[in-house]
């Protein structure tokens, strides 16, 4: 008998603990913060650093809690935006797209001054002996290739576009002898430059900061191309903001992320300050997207 | 006479194992076994350099207390649940099919599709671990009920309810191996708790893949050591005493949700939208045409997906289920007094433990880090894990066998004695492990193994939950029906009343058992 009595207090506890984690949801509710994430797009530890900036300095400057919340991939990102976790978000050209598509309503405010005219380098490992060219690099052809994060906008969608462009009718795992996604910039610099991989397609700006840093051997692995611009990264916030925080809360937030000229935040995301910009400017992506599948 | 084997020859132990062999090796020649990274060893030694060197102030102790929290409300809830469907279980056809699909879907998948409506919350990783464990421990329960004495329920007065007759006469029967098997879900949902840290939830494989990714090997060794310290001890802690106190301290102690996600709307636009196939939503479903739209919308998923994706996933279980096989067999003698010695045995005994205490996922994640993304670290993966449960299964076996005063020793009592007197038992545990190990495959897809579970993450990336929700289906179907395959062998060698559970009663002891 005491077998069963045991599960029963078992059961017991498993109520309690539902009934327990219920208020907790609802105080939450009473003051809301304004939560935010960013796609996990290189070393987490500069993402911890340029995030606690940005929450710390619109803390003070739109008089709401700020919180930041770590994902583990875009389409976490994403999916946190869809369903309302985070009212606020750092996504790249191709998961604002994603995500504004989600949430009708949305809006993308600002992006880096850089973030108008973005490039992707490709990259390739010395051992392979390509050199730097203006025009698309066809040899890469047959090597091993390693693109960023499947949903990434530098690291996946526009240089698939482009070697698509280049091998008409070709898929990448056409093209190449093998396709890896190494999940975000750092580590296709890194898998490019052990030689895991022989070439690779890499946001500029983190080869930039990661150059910067030291982490770059340029005797190990070399930008064999330059891409033609596009748009980029953005901060997208989502319509019932406005219900949350009251009217004009969008625009307040515009300008304070416009306003930014603490070169402490600017650094670790690599650009020189934030501009408006608005969802018209990332039509292309769309365009690219539906033109490689992968948006419907 | 059983369905199906008057129609074929029955089949051998040994047919079997040649089989499944030969259909392993085969799999090899189709297999992506290539190392593509250049440097594994030295970042190996790096690794177990800061497993010697663990650094534990680095570790964030709250992720060891999530961890905990969402494994005992997780198991709690899920067996919570277990039981009372274990009542209907045998009776209701319905009750087991939905057990059968909600376990076919790993815990991952399900944090995956949970979290589209929940966000990244506690109640994603409580439910992610509840539901399948309710499917499992359901089925797990009945059996136990089914293999109980019926003695007790015999001499009920007629007229006595179900519950009460469920009560009273059946469950103080199997209390004992029900509380032993709960025992054991814990464990294994410690090790899924963790491992939901990599998609996001904030337990310690959240930190582990962070220090991972970044070369933090002293801060993750400590996370493995600190795991490996809470598998050890749950004997101490997971008491009858102190359950009450655990499942009200998880409660208190799950992590508040930051931020709320909106889970009304979300859970409308989840399943009214999200998982509807896209030709379907708000298409007129009378019309022939939307039903061309929706075959022309499947053709490509069946054909480019799900095909190749289950290939790869059946391929890959297939070599890990024999190198499974294999190093069961190699390993078994180390926990068995009559190969390994009374000094070897307790060392053998510990390593298995800490072979099989390391969550597979966690172990192909370094293992794919190491490598590359082929097969090769998969498999390792699995055979490691496996191989440690089926060898320390097989020492308990071997050392409850009666042997003659005269039996020969080594080699000779290897071969000739120990191994063919316990092989149908072997042959049980590993027919029965062929299911995990094929979920288990799946899932690694996610890691960039071409499994089905690669096209899953393929299809979340995309945003294409219709995609992903129709392909974590196929692989729930693969799942069941090797599992329907792996029942029908056991069944037909006559192996199925044979053990197949960790935590499944101690094999008959003989003269020299403790």
């Amino acid at each position: 008998m005491l077998g069963s009595g045991r599960l029963g207090r078992l059961a017991l506890g498993c109520v309690a603990a539902l009934a327990a984690s219920a208020p907790a949801e609802a105080q939450d509710r009473a003051v809301p913060p304004l939560v935010f994430t960013g796609i996990p797009d290189q070393d987490e530890s500069r993402l911890v650093e340029r995030f606690g900036r940005v929450a710390a300095y619109l803390e003070a400057k739109l008089g709401v809690p700020v919180r930041y919340i770590p994902v583990k991939s875009y389409p976490a990102a994403v999916t946190a935006f869809t369903n309302g976790q985070v009212q606020l978000a750092w996504f790249g050209g191709f998961t604002g797209v994603q995500a504004r598509k989600a949430v009708p309503g949305s809006q993308a405010i600002a992006q880096g001054a850089e973030d108008a005219a973005f490039k992707t380098y490709i990259i390739a490992n010395a051992a392979t002996g390509l050199k730097r060219g203006a025009d698309f690099p066809k040899d890469i052809q047959d090597r091993t290739f390693t693109f960023g994060a499947r949903a990434s906008t530098s690291g996946r969608l526009m240089p698939e576009y482009f070697i698509r462009q280049a091998f008409p009718g070709k898929s990448p795992e056409q093209v190449f002898a093998r396709v890896g996604f190494s999940g975000d910039h750092t580590r296709t610099i890194q898998l490019v430059q052990s030689g895991a991989f022989a070439v690779g397609a890499v946001d500029y700006s983190v080869w930039d900061l990661d150059t910067k840093a030291g982490k770059v051997d340029p005797t190990a692995v070399t930008v064999i191309w330059e891409s033609p611009t596009f748009p980029d990264y953005q901060w997208t916030v989502r319509g019932d903001v406005e219900q949350t925080y009251g009217a004009g809360f969008t625009e307040k937030l515009r300008t304070a992320l416009t306003g930014v000229t603490d070169p402490a935040i600017l650094e670790p995301f690599g650009r020189s300050k934030f501009v408006p910009v608005s969802n018209a400017a990332y039509e292309p992506l769309v365009a690219v997207g539906r033109s490689t599948g992968l948006l419907d | 006479m059983r369905r199906g084997a008057a129609f074929l020859p029955r089949p051998g132990y040994a047919s079997v194992s040649r089989w499944l062999l030969a259909a392993a090796l085969a799999g090899l020649l189709v297999a992506d076994l290539q190392v593509t990274t250049l440097h594994p060893w030295s970042d190996l030694s790096r690794l177990l350099g800061g497993l010697t060197r663990p650094d534990l102030l680095a570790v964030d102790g709250r992720s060891v207390v999530y961890t905990v929290a969402f494994a005992v409300l997780g198991v709690g809830l899920g067996a919570g649940t277990g039981l009372l469907l274990a009542m209907p279980f045998a009776r209701s056809r319905a009750v087991r099919l939905a057990c059968a699909a909600v376990r076919a879907v790993h815990e991952l998948f399900w944090a995956l599709l949970l979290m589209q409506v929940f966000g990244l919350s506690a109640t994603t990783g409580v439910l992610a671990i509840a539901l399948p464990y309710a499917g499992i421990c359901a089925k797990v329960y009945a059996e136990l009920i089914e293999e109980a004495d019926l003695a007790a329920v015999r001499v009920l007065p007629a007229g006595t309810g179900t519950v009460s007759a469920f009560l009273y006469a059946r469950l103080p029967e199997v209390a004992g191996r029900m509380r032993d098997y709960t025992l054991y879900r814990l464990e294994c949902g410690l090790r899924s708790s963790l491992v939901l840290g990599f998609i996001g939830l904030p337990t310690m494989g959240f930190a582990f893949e962070s220090a991972f990714r970044q070369g933090r090997y002293a801060e993750a060794g400590a996370l493995l050591l600190i795991f490996y310290a809470l598998i050890g001890t749950r004997r101490l802690w997971v008491r009858a005493r102190t359950l009450l106190v655990l499942l009200v301290g998880a409660a208190l102690a799950l992590p508040p949700t930051v931020g709320s996600a909106a889970i009304g709307p979300s859970l409308a636009r989840f399943l009214g939208h999200d998982i509807v196939p896209a030709p379907l939503r708000g298409a007129p479903l009378a019309e022939p045409e939307t039903w061309a739209r929706l075959w022309s919308w499947l053709r490509p998923i069946l054909t480019e997906q799900i095909l190749p994706g289950t290939a790869q996933t059946l391929v890959l279980a297939q070599i890990a289920l024999a190198a499974t096989a294999l190093g069961a067999l190699v390993l078994f003698p180390l926990t068995a007094r009559r190969f390994a010695g009374p000094l070897g045995r307790p060392l053998g005994r510990a390593l298995l433990v800490v072979v099989r205490s390391t969550p597979e996922y966690m172990l192909a994640y370094v293992g794919l880090q190491l490598l590359g993304p082929s097969m090769l670290p998969a498999i390792l993966a699995l055979a490691l894990h496996n191989a440690g449960i089926v060898a320390y299964l097989m020492g308990r076996h071997a050392d409850a066998i009666p042997y003659r005063a005269d039996a020969p020793r080594g080699l000779d009592l290897y071969a000739y004695e120990t191994v063919p007197r316990l092989y149908g038992q072997f042959l049980a545990y590993l027919l029965y492990r062929w299911e995990l190990i094929l979920r288990e495959s799946a899932i690694f897809g996610i890691l960039g193994v071409t499994t089905l579970g690669f096209y899953v993450d393929a299809a979340i990336s995309e945003l294409r939950l219709d995609v992903a929700t129709l392909l974590i289906a196929a692989t729930a179907l693969v799942t069941v029906a090797v599992d329907a395959v792996s029942r029908a062998l056991r069944r037909s060698l006559r192996i199925d009343a044979l053990p197949t559970r960790l935590s499944g009663p101690q094999p008959i002891t003989g003269a020299e058992a403790p």
